[in-house]
């Protein structure tokens, strides 16, 4: 999936990895009990330990310990029995003890790799450098007063891991497709919430240009705060530009850290090289190295659920299901689950079919997440059960599902209550049917000429009987009739 | 104007107390009356008399139920460097300005929870970086020892000062301390009391303002061995809100007091004769070394090769972590707060007045060892030298059970002496500081008089988790020395 930026001097390739910042799902901070849970009033979840008060020490949380090893698991990557927790050295408001307790040379996790799923059904494999634990730094928050910053400590402490890709990145979609797959694992792996709106998934981009077919790398600059699916594309895209105009005018590209306005679409430089902070980072001599037991990994990945690769590759397999129908629908843990549930015992595509485009098409007009479905997959079951029986037509399907999203009622009480089972009853449609031909002598000559056309009658018996005729027996009633 | 009462030990009181000859609130106004005579020497910065008379009471009314705690009645004084609830804590810093912590450290807690009665907390060098107790934002304390017939003021040492001198001028039956590379034993030598050093891990660090981490380690100061080991019965033991304490039993330390010392073997290192070394602490050590001779031990030569970088490694490590732990006072959430025009204005401003010369000299140093370009080569280092100096150790205890050394190279000096010569005064803790690099356990013992007439101090070195050889021989020169010398004005 190469991707070019056509300059006045030539063709010019990106390189690009991503760090991401995935906010860890546990109760408590990473080195302190205080609770995580989103949305409370400022300062309300902070301990003492959060708040860097004199003589006190941190206490490593182990199910974060745990959620990092899932994910490493899950990323197919080394897990390293022994990692070191350091200190990052700065000042800031919103980081009480002066250092931010993180991993430096010695993560938990090492090199593993996420397949994305490029549009034309190939896979590619982007490298995962490393996954480290770390603390994440309060809130300041610069427009709540007129002459203050005021600190927000609640998310000071919560556990984050720092999943840093290789620099395998050639295009801006690849960056999407990239987080997109690594937030449906961690999804599925139950360690982060994936929320890139409340900011638990955060992302920054370091991108670099080179010459098309170029070994080399560009100098790099780091993008921060592409925040959400869209922004990361568009910054990239935004970067590389900039980057090959000011090579292509005889300008040089300065390691800096950018911003990324999303208001703007542009990046601007926020700390060049000079003013790059020295984090000093050291060992913290308040946390013992960690040390992990083999058995712990194993059971974690004993425990590790399918993931979505195995899950599409099974969907493929045990279904028949497209590349495209198994992805979308193994993309949410939820959705695959609802799938499986709603098609056992029926037909897979059948369902793929109801789910993608009926179900994901009512919840996204509802703007409804798919665990407030008011139509569980038992209900969606016995609906595509009350087609292939007969008892329905597909049309009037479509208008029971509508019903069923609404109300939450079965299809099977809709289709008695309002009288919707299909007429297969010919000595009904019959007369309905001669009457149209008799009243419509132009139409039967055209139909006589090009039976292609003899839809029309099917269509008016249709309309006469509310749908409710079975299409298959007026086709042939009219076939018969006009004998065609 | 000291009463019988605060002259007693620890466990003699404890005796009365449990004999009834004695209440709390007796033994703890006496101390409140000596603390209140003896305020020239500065020993607390804070005095908490109305919560020590509560506390003396609430035990005499334990007592009364018989429900008595280990330590209950004897009133202590803490060093101002353990965060104590609702009570002023200082660090000996102006940069904590008011500050009153919301938790009590875990030591200190134990004391309370054994029912012992706080009198208040002890003056020390600014965040225990010192061994003069000159650097204390609260002015220095002044040594109750003086030469004799001399009044010129000398140092209790440091940076347990004011605990030591609380407990040489007999305001307290024991203290706290802190020891990062010898502020307990160092200051306990300078006033002619025992404290030991407990093995890095032994004492939970929860609530202790931390000066550098991986060496602070809190301990008993007393005036006997006895006391001491009473003391850390209480405090020592695990605490799972410091994860670099262990996880181990708590022996009965005061048993190993009285304990015979046949057959044990004590090495005396070859490489803490070091130059310049005044003849009457060469003449102690040989006086320690025949007393523990004549008391059943064999006496071996042994060598700690790496002792000469000990210094050097401690001054490297102790302020890289400093620098990184004195980070959070910054102006920001508690103590001083000195506004600037900008926030960095605002920062520089706050630790430019809170923190005095020998704070701001260390944070200078640990910035330095640990700066792009500088860490291999100083604190990567010294990491490496210091486990080459624990490893002198555990070769060296392969030849014997415990190690003797005299505490430091000098008694107690004039106060403002060595304060423009930073290297000077850091060489008093030349034979203190391996031992906080090894993490090992290391008590001081008054061993007898200098020529000047102040008290030396002789410092036995124990292997891991082995306080109780340390108490045992400990024991047997405090028995031998027979040190009953009194600060001068206190004889009477």
């Amino acid at each position: 999936m190469g991707w070019i930026v056509e300059g006045s001097t030539g063709r010019w390739e990106i390189v690009v990895g991503l760090e991401v910042h995935a906010q860890v799902i546990s109760r408590a901070k990473l080195f302190s009990g205080a609770s995580t849970e989103f949305g409370a009033a400022p300062n309300h979840q902070v301990s003492p330990v959060d708040a860097g008060m004199p003589g006190m020490l941190p206490v490593l949380n182990r199910y974060c310990v745990e959620q990092a090893v899932r994910t490493g698991l899950g990323l197919e990557a080394q897990i390293n029995t022994y990692s070191v927790f350091e200190r990052k050295n700065y000042f800031y408001p919103d980081l009480p003890t002066g250092y931010q307790i993180s991993q430096y040379q010695h993560p938990i996790v090492g090199k593993g790799r996420v397949l994305i799923d490029l549009p034309d059904g190939r896979t590619r494999a982007i490298g995962i450098t490393r996954l480290h634990l770390e603390q994440d730094a309060g809130k300041s928050l610069h427009d709540q007063h007129d002459a203050a910053t005021l600190i927000d400590l609640n998310r000071c402490g919560v556990a984050l891991m720092e999943i840093v890709s290789e620099p395998d990145i050639r295009a801006p979609e690849e960056a999407v497709l990239y987080l997109r797959k690594l937030r449906s694992i961690l999804r599925y792996l139950g360690t982060c919430d994936g929320n890139m709106e409340e900011g638990s998934l955060r992302c920054d981009a370091n991108v670099s240009v080179r010459r098309e077919g170029s070994d080399a790398l560009g100098t790099r600059c780091e993008i921060k705060n592409v925040n959400s699916m869209r922004f990361v594309a568009k910054a990239i895209e935004y970067e590389a530009r900039r980057q090959v105009e000011l090579l292509e005018a005889g300008g040089r590209v300065e390691q800096e850290t950018r911003l990324f306005d999303a208001v703007r679409g542009e990046t601007r430089s926020m700390r060049n090289k000079e003013e790059a902070h020295d984090y000093r980072y050291f060992p913290d001599p308040d946390l013992l190295p960690l040390v992990l037991d083999e058995a712990l990994i194993e059971r974690l990945r004993a425990e590790l659920p399918e993931l979505p690769d195995a899950k599409r590759q099974r969907f493929e397999r045990e279904y028949g299901l497209s590349v495209y129908d198994a992805g979308v629908l193994v993309a949410e843990q939820a959705t695959a689950d609802y799938f499986e549930a709603a098609t056992r015992g029926r037909d897979a595509k059948q369902t793929a079919n109801w789910v993608i485009n009926e179900l994901f098409g009512m919840l996204g007009k509802a703007g409804l997440p798919l665990e407030s479905s008011p139509v569980t997959p038992a209900q969606l079951g016995s609906l595509i059960d009350l087609v292939n029986a007969g008892t329905i037509s597909g049309r009037i399907a479509k208008d029971v599902f509508a019903i069923m999203f609404e109300t939450g009622d079965d299809p099977g009480s809709i289709v008695e209550a309002r009288g919707l089972r299909q007429v297969t009853d010919m000595s009904a449609i019959e007369p309905i049917v001669d009457r149209l031909i008799a009243e419509n002598p132009g139409q039967v000559e055209t139909v006589r000429k090009n039976p292609k056309v003899a839809g029309w009658f099917t269509g008016q018996v249709m309309k006469a009987t509310g749908g409710k005729a079975n299409p298959q027996l007026v086709n042939e009633l009219v076939a018969r009739k006009l004998g065609l | 104007m000291t009463s019988e009462l605060t002259r007693l030990t620890l466990s003699g009181a404890l005796e009365r107390l449990s004999r009834r000859e004695l209440s709390a609130v007796e033994l703890t106004a006496a101390h409140l009356d000596a603390m209140a005579a003896a305020r020239e020497l500065n020993a607390f910065i804070t005095e908490t008399p109305d919560c020590a008379l509560a506390m003396a009471e609430a035990s005499d009314a334990r007592r009364a139920r018989g429900e008595v705690g280990p330590l209950d009645g004897i009133p202590l004084a803490v060093k101002d460097l353990f965060c104590t609830s609702d009570v002023l804590t200082t660090a000996g810093s102006r940069i904590l300005d008011g500050f009153r912590p919301p938790y009590e450290s875990t030591v200190t807690a134990r004391l309370w929870q054994a029912g012992a009665v706080c009198l208040g907390k002890t003056n020390l060098d600014e965040f225990a970086m010192g061994s003069s107790n000159m650097t204390s934002a609260f002015g220095p304390v002044r040594n109750p020892w003086t030469r004799p017939g001399e009044n010129e003021a000398l140092v209790p040492g440091g940076s347990s000062g004011g605990s030591a001198a609380a407990v040489a001028a007999r305001l307290c039956l024991g203290a706290t301390g802190t020891d990062t590379g010898g502020s307990i034993r160092q200051p306990a030598a300078f006033t002619g009391t025992v404290g030991l050093k407990p093995t890095y891990g032994r004492c939970s660090r929860w609530g202790i303002v931390a000066f550098a981490s991986s060496l602070d380690q809190a301990g008993p100061m007393a005036r006997t061995v006895r006391d001491c080991a009473l003391l850390l019965e209480v405090i020592a033991g695990y605490d799972p809100k410091d994860s670099t304490s262990a996880d181990l039993p708590v022996p009965r330390f005061s048993a190993a007091v009285g304990r015979s010392l046949a057959g044990l073997r004590i090495g005396v290192p070859r490489e803490y004769r070091v130059d310049g070394m005044p003849d009457e602490i060469e003449r102690l050590w040989q006086a320690g070394a025949a007393w523990l001779r004549d008391a059943g031990c064999e006496l071996v030569e042994i060598s700690l090769p790496h002792t000469r970088y000990a210094l050097p490694t401690y001054y490297i490590i102790a302020p890289a972590e400093a620098s990184s732990n004195l980070a959070r006072y910054d102006g920001m959430r508690y103590g001083l707060r000195v506004q600037g025009d900008s926030l960095t204005d605002t920062y520089m401003a706050t630790r430019g007045e809170g923190f005095g010369a020998e704070v701001k000299r260390r944070v200078l140093i640990g910035t330095y060892v640990l700066s792009a370009g500088y860490y291999d080569a100083y604190y990567l280092k010294a990491q490496r030298v210091r486990r080459r100096i624990a490893d002198d150790f555990t070769q060296g205890f392969e030849h014997c059970d415990a190690i003797l050394t005299p505490t430091a190279p000098s008694a107690a000096f004039r106060a403002g002496e060595k304060m423009d010569d930073p290297v000077a005064m850091y060489l008093n803790d030349v034979f203190t500081v391996p031992v906080n690099l090894a993490g090992l356990p290391a008590i001081s013992v008054p061993a007898g008089l200098s020529d000047d007439g102040l008290p030396l101090g002789l410092q036995v070195i124990g292997r891991p988790w082995d306080e109780e050889t340390v108490f045992a021989v400990a024991a047997a020169l405090e028995s031998a020395a027979a040190f009953d010398h009194l600060p001068y004005g206190l004889e009477a």
